[in-house]
């Protein structure tokens, strides 16, 4: 999208009235400046300071990010969000792919199976956390199956690491369709001619997957990670709807993400730490974002 | 896997089309399945007992009951409405303020554009989990928390959908616009007489991820929301979920009554839905 802009350097047209341009972008600016930018220099002033939610607080330097650092909960859901990263990206980044190879040929009902595959995607993610709830349930269909399977009943929302890899689980259940379209787009732009090339050359399909799919594709790949990192740093109603509100057993399964929502909301919320925390989010997410790209330059080499 | 193999050419044919429908028939009943199961919950009546095995995966006496229960216990269709509200409100804001930024931005030329862009640009840096806190105490500055129009602000014109729509302007050819200001057309005129028609096509898109972003949200609603009156169909779900945790089949009825509008409206959407990714992929 970016390229078809820049293609074609539109000067544009003057107006007749200086003003009018900022017409057209006044509605955009003020919601996109008053409720993003300003909302973020204030998070970082604020990080500074003892704030809550019914007064201003005063000044206190890098008291709360000293706090942040010899409190355990913020290493558990530190440790907890980066756990979800490692655990959700290589499905994430794997997977959709193998799934997009499967809907890219035009059979007969691929276009039901596409949008079928999709509908994760368009749910809530409310209700696909309740679903799995239900389904996750120690007497849920999944334990009913296992146990008939005699291995067993798993307390998949008991337990604090089976509830975090459930979470994962449903994250990626629920990506899936997502990440499959955006690979479909890559695909089709991988030509032909390559793929019957290395047929000629009596390469099997694995082969060819590795050979030409997956180099064509490198670049989609390396997006999607980036894009699931993102967002599997900033996990909430997941680990939420299955762990409950206090994270778990023990508040075990706290995300980051968690946590501002615990101490930053409410009358009695501790904004100035929450807003600490948020920056830590933020840091974060453009920090993993960073790497992904980096990470994609140095295997260029 | 074949390498190359000698069989002949009509076991060479079908077989891995079933293997490839099998394929998909699996991965078919691992998404919708769970969908169906809860649907299948939700139909099933109080005599009937949903933890029992074998599961009967179809309801034995099919009944609407707890649909009409979900509705006593919490007020689940003035949820609905609520839901719908911030929804349409979202869509209209962002095609309007996106389509409107994204013109100036791509079509007209004035100092400053470049600084505007930039805005747009920084925005997408800043993830929404990282300033809630403060659009929360933004919010009850301008006493819009436990409001609906509080829920709709922060979202209601998408960085994203403004460099969208700047592209989808930009790719236009620019020669017919030309030609109206020559022949006087003001930029008003030349935005919604020639330039938005055309862009029909990302609009739609726009509308779409516009109405499910708001349809779906949870965390922001959580946070702003407060009396039940006022909460969107996500945030009912959850007190709902939280409230009656052991009645599943009210919890089941909830959730079908929040995923069902928006499983239509992707079903009739569908095929425009995929225009871009499925139509280009390889012929088999």
């Amino acid at each position: 999208m970016r390229t078809e802009a820049e293609r074609r350097p539109a000067r544009g047209i003057r107006t007749r009235l200086p003003v009018s341009p900022w017409l057209f972008l006044a509605p955009g600016l003020l919601i996109t400046g008053g409720f993003t930018l300003y909302p973020f220099l204030s998070t970082v002033a604020r990080s500074f300071t003892d704030a809550r939610t019914l007064t201003a607080g005063r000044f206190t330097g890098g008291a709360n990010y000293r706090e942040l650092v010899h409190d355990p909960v913020f290493w558990t859901a530190l440790r907890n969000s980066l756990l979800y990263v490692a655990g959700v990206v290589p499905p994430l980044v794997v997977l959709p792919l193998l799934l997009a190879l499967l809907v890219q040929r035009q059979v007969p009902g691929i276009a039901f199976f596409r949008a079928a595959f999709y509908t994760p995607v368009v749910a809530s993610v409310v209700v696909t956390g309740l679903i799995w709830v239900w389904l996750l349930d120690d007497r849920g269909l999944v334990n009913a199956v296992l146990s008939a399977l005699g291995s067993g009943r798993a307390g998949f929302l008991s337990d604090p690491w089976l509830l975090l890899g459930s979470a994962m689980a449903v994250t990626v259940w629920k990506g899936l369709g997502y990440y499959m379209i955006v690979y479909l787009a890559a695909l089709a732009r991988v030509p032909r001619e390559l793929h019957e090339a290395c047929a000629v050359d009596g390469a099997g399909a694995v082969r060819r997957f590795l050979t030409v799919t997956v180099p064509a594709v490198r670049p989609t790949m390396v997006l999607v990670a980036a894009l699931a990192a993102v967002n599997a740093c900033r996990v909430f109603s997941e680990v939420y709807l299955l762990a409950g509100p206090g994270g778990g057993p023990g508040g075990e399964d706290t995300t980051l993400v968690m946590l501002v929502q615990q101490a930053g909301t409410g009358l009695s919320g501790r904004t100035g730490y929450a807003s600490a925390l948020s920056v830590v989010v933020f840091v974060l997410t453009l920090g993993l974002m960073l790497l992904v790209l980096r990470a994609d330059r140095t295997a260029d080499r | 896997m074949s390498g190359p193999r000698v069989p002949g050419r009509a076991g060479r044919r079908w077989w891995p089309l079933v293997v490839r429908y099998v394929l998909l028939l699996g991965v078919l009943a691992l998404t919708i399945g769970p969908f169906l199961w809860q649907l299948s919950t939700s139909l099933k009546g109080p005599g009937e007992d949903i933890y029992r095995f074998p599961p009967s995966l179809l309801p034995q006496r099919p009944t609407l009951a707890n649909y009409g229960a979900v509705a006593e216990v919490v007020p689940v269709w003035d949820f609905a409405l609520n839901s719908l509200r911030v929804a349409a409100a979202s869509v209209l804001t962002n095609c309007a303020g996106a389509a409107l930024a994204g013109y100036a931005l791509a079509r007209l030329r004035f100092r400053g554009r470049r600084v505007a862009l930039l805005v747009f640009l920084a925005a997408l840096l800043v993830p929404a989990e990282s300033i809630l806190v403060a659009q929360f105490l933004t919010m009850r500055q301008f006493q819009l928390n436990d409001t609906l129009l509080g829920v709709v602000l922060p979202g209601s014109i998408g960085a994203l959908n403004v460099l969208l729509m700047r592209n989808a302007f930009a790719a236009l050819p620019p020669e017919v616009e030309e030609a109206a200001f020559v022949d006087g057309a003001n930029a008003w005129q030349r935005f919604t007489r020639i330039a938005l028609p055309s862009a029909r096509g990302t609009l739609a898109v726009v509308a779409v991820f516009a109405f499910m972003g708001a349809w779906d949200d949870f965390l922001w609603p959580l946070i702003v929301l407060s009396d039940q009156s006022k909460f969107t169909l996500t945030v009912g779900l959850n007190y709902l979920h939280g409230t009656f945790a052991d009645n599943q089949r009210l919890v089941a009825a909830g959730s079908v009554i929040a995923v069902l509008p928006l499983i239509v409206l992707f079903a009739c959407l569908q095929r425009s839905f995929f225009r871009g990714a499925g139509e280009g992929a390889v012929k088999g």
